[in-house]
């Protein structure tokens, strides 16, 4: 599998109003890869996402999946939402069963894949619940399941730990980490969290704002058989800085 | 009369009239039992002692054997089929209408560009105002009181369903949309079932103007109805019957609030 964004660019509305959020925006992503992208509000980049999942038409360039021209949503690019993403009225296995119930698979293999899936995420005793019943990390663990139920080639992840307590999203970066490396997913990560993309990816792509581009990249060659100790390990405190700087940098009219 | 804290312990209970302040159940309740107790108490003594004349307000006793003898004689429960099978014909109608007519506009900008303005000066046409029209159309039947009750509803439906659609989160339908849901699927399995709460309490509370104009389509032509009733109780100065179906009217109402109340807390467990 290859995701290739070319030259993508984006402007919302036309004439005096008109308003350009991206401009030519390149990378690849092959099959097995933690790729992130980290900037600041106004920098587009969960507009990237969008266009990606072909949820927002692109003004210019496009995006390919395997060579062909992405022309709207489809299953083949899973997406989870920062919030408000699971079926209020549908329990967790009922969840994760909607996107393959959706697709029309026979019964007997939704039956399998969603106990299977919610084994995955580590929540098959909270099948049965609701997802009030659950907390904001495990409701984020059942859209991911829920996504990976329906067998996507890359798994579009739009901050999906923003609206997590810090200590819940430090277990929650461990579980999606080692969830990509027992399963070989794909995954594209936005955050405006350094340190988040630092420990998940393998590589990430640093936008400036206004218009959103990519400014830089770094390739993360970590040792991240722990991530605790990688948290407060020298170099990765190192690469943080660095990063968090280059961030700075872009909007120093912050500060 | 004082509300005890939530708290519990010894905190000093908040008094009732404060803001924030929660009744007790066991306070709640007395209120709620006042709320109706004290007007019929007020009711009774009025009456007993004499104070109006008993030709313009009957006894609670006097209503209630006028009451009585209506239903011995059938005429109570012909009256209720007659208005309430129109109100439930008018308003299934309207609903029919009004749900995915009000769904696809709080979904497609276009249709609701297309449809708003039309409605939204539609409904501002005191729907009473067409009774003529709709005898002249329809007849002296059925029809022209079902039409009516149609007419006086399915607006305020169609908006009051498309506002609620618009509380659907965006993510939740495109979240579906990337599951590989098409068009119909998410109007239906995702948009209407997230909305549903919302649409009962709609018909809920609309529901009430279809049961006011029932009566008043019953007082231009009918033969059986509560408001046909209280029309002939007028014209034989009847007042303990128009007491009688006042109250009917009032019990009836409330009986399909509380069922859609109940609708509600079954079919929506998720959102109470």
């Amino acid at each position: 599998m290859e995701l290739q964004v070319r030259h993508l660019g984006k402007t919302f509305g036309s004439g005096q109003h008109s308003k350009e959020v991206l401009r030519d925006i390149s990378f690849a992503l092959r099959s097995g890869e933690f790729l992130s992208l980290v900037g600041s509000s106004g920098s587009g980049k969960s507009t990237i996402l969008r266009l990606i999942a072909g949820l927002e038409q692109p003004s210019s360039g496009q995006v390919r999946v395997d060579g062909q021209a992405v022309q709207g949503p489809g299953p083949d690019r899973g997406m989870v939402f920062q919030k408000y993403s699971l079926y209020p009225w549908l329990s967790a296995a009922e969840n994760v069963a909607f996107g393959m119930r959706l697709q029309g698979l026979p019964q007997r293999d939704i039956n399998e894949r969603t106990a299977y899936f919610l084994e995955v995420v580590g929540l098959q005793d909270a099948a049965r619940k609701l997802p009030r019943e659950l907390s904001g990390g495990m409701q984020q663990r059942v859209a991911i399941a829920r996504t990976l139920a329906t067998n996507p080639k890359v798994l579009l992840l739009d901050e999906p730990f923003g609206a997590l307590d810090l200590q819940i999203r430090e277990a929650m970066q461990d579980f999606l980490l080692q969830l990509w490396q027992r399963t070989g997913l794909t995954v594209l990560l936005i955050t405006h969290d350094v340190e988040e993309a630092l420990v998940l990816a393998q590589r990430v792509h640093v936008l400036a704002p206004h218009p959103g581009r990519i400014v830089s990249t770094v390739e993360v060659d970590l040792d991240k058989s722990d991530l605790n100790q990688l948290r407060l390990s020298p170099a990765f405190l190192e690469k943080r800085r660095t990063l968090a700087g280059v961030l700075r940098q872009l909007e120093p009219a912050l500060v | 009369m004082v509300a005890s804290a939530t708290d519990g312990g010894g905190a000093k209970p908040l008094p009732l009239l404060s803001i924030g302040a929660t009744p007790s159940p066991l306070v709640r309740s007395g209120l709620q039992v006042s709320s109706l107790l004290i007007p019929l108490l007020l009711w009774t003594v009025i009456s007993a002692l004499e104070l109006v004349d008993g030709k313009f307000l009957p006894s609670p006793a006097a209503v209630l054997e006028s009451l009585a003898s209506m239903a011995r004689e059938g005429i109570l429960f012909q009256d209720i089929v007659a208005s309430t099978g129109r109100v439930f014909a008018g308003f299934f109608l309207a609903t029919l209408v009004a749900v995915p007519l009000g769904i696809c506009m709080g979904v497609y900008p276009a249709i609701c560009a297309l449809c708003e303005p039309l409605i939204a000066m539609l409904r501002y046409m005191p729907a009473a105002a067409f009774i003529p029209l709709l005898i002249i159309y329809l007849g002296i039947g059925e029809e022209p009181k079902i039409a009516l009750i149609f007419l006086g509803t399915v607006y305020f439906n169609v908006l009051m369903v498309m506002d609620a659609v618009k509380f659907v989160p965006k993510e939740l339908i495109e979240t579906t949309l990337t599951l590989g849901g098409r068009g119909r699927q998410v109007l239906v399995q995702v948009v209407a079932r997230y909305s549903l709460p919302s649409i009962i309490d709609t018909l809920r509370i609309n529901i009430a103007t279809s049961w006011n104009l029932v009566v008043v389509a019953e007082l231009v032509a009918a033969e059986v109805g509560l408001g046909k009733r209280i029309q002939l109780a007028q014209r034989f100065f009847r007042t303990d019957q128009i007491f009688a179906e006042l109250i009917v009217l009032g019990l009836i109402g409330f009986a399909i609030d509380m069922g859609f109340r109940l609708l509600l807390r079954l079919s929506c467990r998720w959102a109470l």
